[in-house]
């Protein structure tokens, strides 16, 4: 089985393996063999999912630098689409939520991590890839991970290890109700942002993708079938159909979502006073 | 349809072949490390790009774009400036003129009253002069006809009484005596047109008339 053939094929599956299972996330293209991480077994492999995210990497890095590279007062058609998304990034997500004194240095960060968000959701429903890379839990916490070092990082440079803590506070509480309301904004400041944000975005893809391939599998399952169940194939088919343009929604939606919050977070660490 | 069968049966090799592999039967909602590690580098080169390239390209651009907007603005501004210096400067012209028109308005007017009281002030003297010396020029009239008139009457009264008396009064001086006192008499009121030859006073002239 060559990658290309798998790349192809994303919805394939047997009939013994209906209803799909999370194994259908699991899509390596080449093995290296197994490794011992801390005393359980790990397979190292390159997976699918890796190969669409670096492709996406490369035609978003083509894209952008061919539109920009000759940026120009009155833009030319290529420049006008990315200007209509950075825009988009730049002062609908990042100007708003961080305000205009200093949210200039976040939009790079921002407008990447929308433009791969998106491009990688869609992958979800573009042929020949159909696979969301965000539907493998490793991709959502490694931004995560990126987006919780840069709010972390940037608070306790404004408001000092210290500070920052006193800074989660809001002030003009009673005594002895601080150790509690401390202990719950820790809790949302190092535990419940990192988790939503990740497992938002990795449920929705996860979910969108198992929904597709339940209707699109399983109206070819009744086709298979013959007879009076091939015909009901049909309606299936028309609510994968319904469901692939919902998808679409859902995938710009969730990329809009994590870039807004993440935009959020930056921008609430950076307030002066709670 | 044999395409079809083939590439279904060629997937499930794939999934046949992780049913031993750890992954396929890991939990959904753990990570796979490598994939981490790999989102972790994907997005720090596409990072990479986009804010070494893309962003000061799109940002010098729109510097650019609001610098030729506010340059068109402050240009429009300008000319708009000038063109409202232009309306000061013509209606303070303007101004400057009515005044100046009202000025000379008034002056014309102030000189033609002053001519006017000067030309009535001449006609006045011309008219005064003119009467003055109608006066005198009567006045003189007057002497002279008293005086040819004193002379004439003079003759005639001699003449008359020479006539009456038959006394001729050659002799000038006498003659002129006689008349001048008489004419002192007549013009003193002393005597009055009587009959002539009736001895009287002016009392008794007056009573008889009187009477």
């Amino acid at each position: 089985m060559s990658p290309t053939a798998a790349m192809l094929l994303p919805m394939a599956e047997d009939e013994s393996h209906f209803p799909p299972d999370p194994s259908l996330f699991w899509q390596p293209l080449v093995k290296f063999g197994t490794v011992d991480l801390f005393g359980s077994e790990m397979t190292l492999a390159i997976t699918r999912p890796m190969v669409i995210l670096a492709l996406t990497v490369g035609l978003l890095s083509w894209w952008l630098v061919a539109t920009t590279r000759k940026a120009a007062i009155v833009p030319s058609k290529g420049q006008a689409g990315t200007e209509a998304v950075y825009n988009f990034v730049r002062n609908g997500i990042a100007r708003d939520m961080i305000g205009s004194r200093d949210f200039l240095p976040f939009v790079p960060f921002l407008f990447t991590m929308f433009v791969l968000i998106l491009f990688n959701n869609w992958m979800g429903i573009i042929p020949p890839v159909q696979m969301p890379t965000m539907g493998r839990i490793g991709f959502p916490i490694a931004l995560t991970l990126l987006v919780y070092v840069v709010y972390h990082w940037i608070g306790v440079k404004k408001h000092g290890a210290i500070g920052y803590f006193k800074f989660m506070l809001p002030s003009g509480l009673p005594g002895w109700i601080k150790p509690a309301i401390l202990a719950l904004e820790m809790l949302t400041f190092f535990v419940t942002r990192p988790l939503t944000l990740a497992l938002r975005l990795f449920g929705n893809m996860f979910a969108g993708h198992l929904l597709l391939v339940v209707f699109i599998i399983g109206g070819w399952e009744l086709f298979l079938q013959g007879g009076l169940l091939s015909v009901v194939s049909l309606p299936a088919w028309i609510m994968a159909f319904a469901m692939t343009v919902f998808e679409a929604l859902v995938q710009f939606l969730q990329a809009y979502v994590f870039v807004l919050l993440a935009a959020s977070y930056i921008g609430g660490a950076l307030v002066d006073e709670h | 349809m044999q395409l079809t069968a083939s590439t279904l049966t060629a997937v499930p090799v794939v999934t046949a072949a992780g049913s031993d592999d750890p992954e396929a039967t890991a939990l959904p909602i753990l990570p796979y490390l490598p994939e981490l590690i790999f989102g972790l580098v994907a997005f720090g080169i596409l990072y990479w790009v986009v804010a070494k390239y893309v962003v000061p390209n799109l940002e010098k651009a729109y510097a650019e774009r609001t610098a030729a907007i506010e340059g068109g603005m402050q240009q429009a501004e300008k000319a708009q400036e000038e063109a409202e210096a232009a309306l000061r400067e013509y209606k303070a012209q303007l101004a400057e003129a009515r005044d100046e028109a009202a000025r000379i308005r008034e002056e014309a007017k102030e000189q033609g009253a002053s001519i006017i009281a000067e030309m009535r002030e001449q006609a006045q003297a011309e008219a005064n002069r003119i009467t003055e010396s109608a006066t005198k020029q009567i006045e003189a009239e007057r002497q002279q006809a008293v005086v040819s008139l004193r002379s004439d009457v003079g003759k005639l009264s001699t003449d008359l009484a020479s006539k009456i008396v038959g006394e001729s009064l050659e002799d000038q001086t006498r003659q002129s005596g006689i008349v001048d006192r008489f004419l002192a008499e007549l013009e003193a009121g002393n005597v009055r047109p009587e009959v002539v030859g009736s001895p009287s006073d002016g009392s008794a002239g007056a009573e008889g008339q009187g009477n």
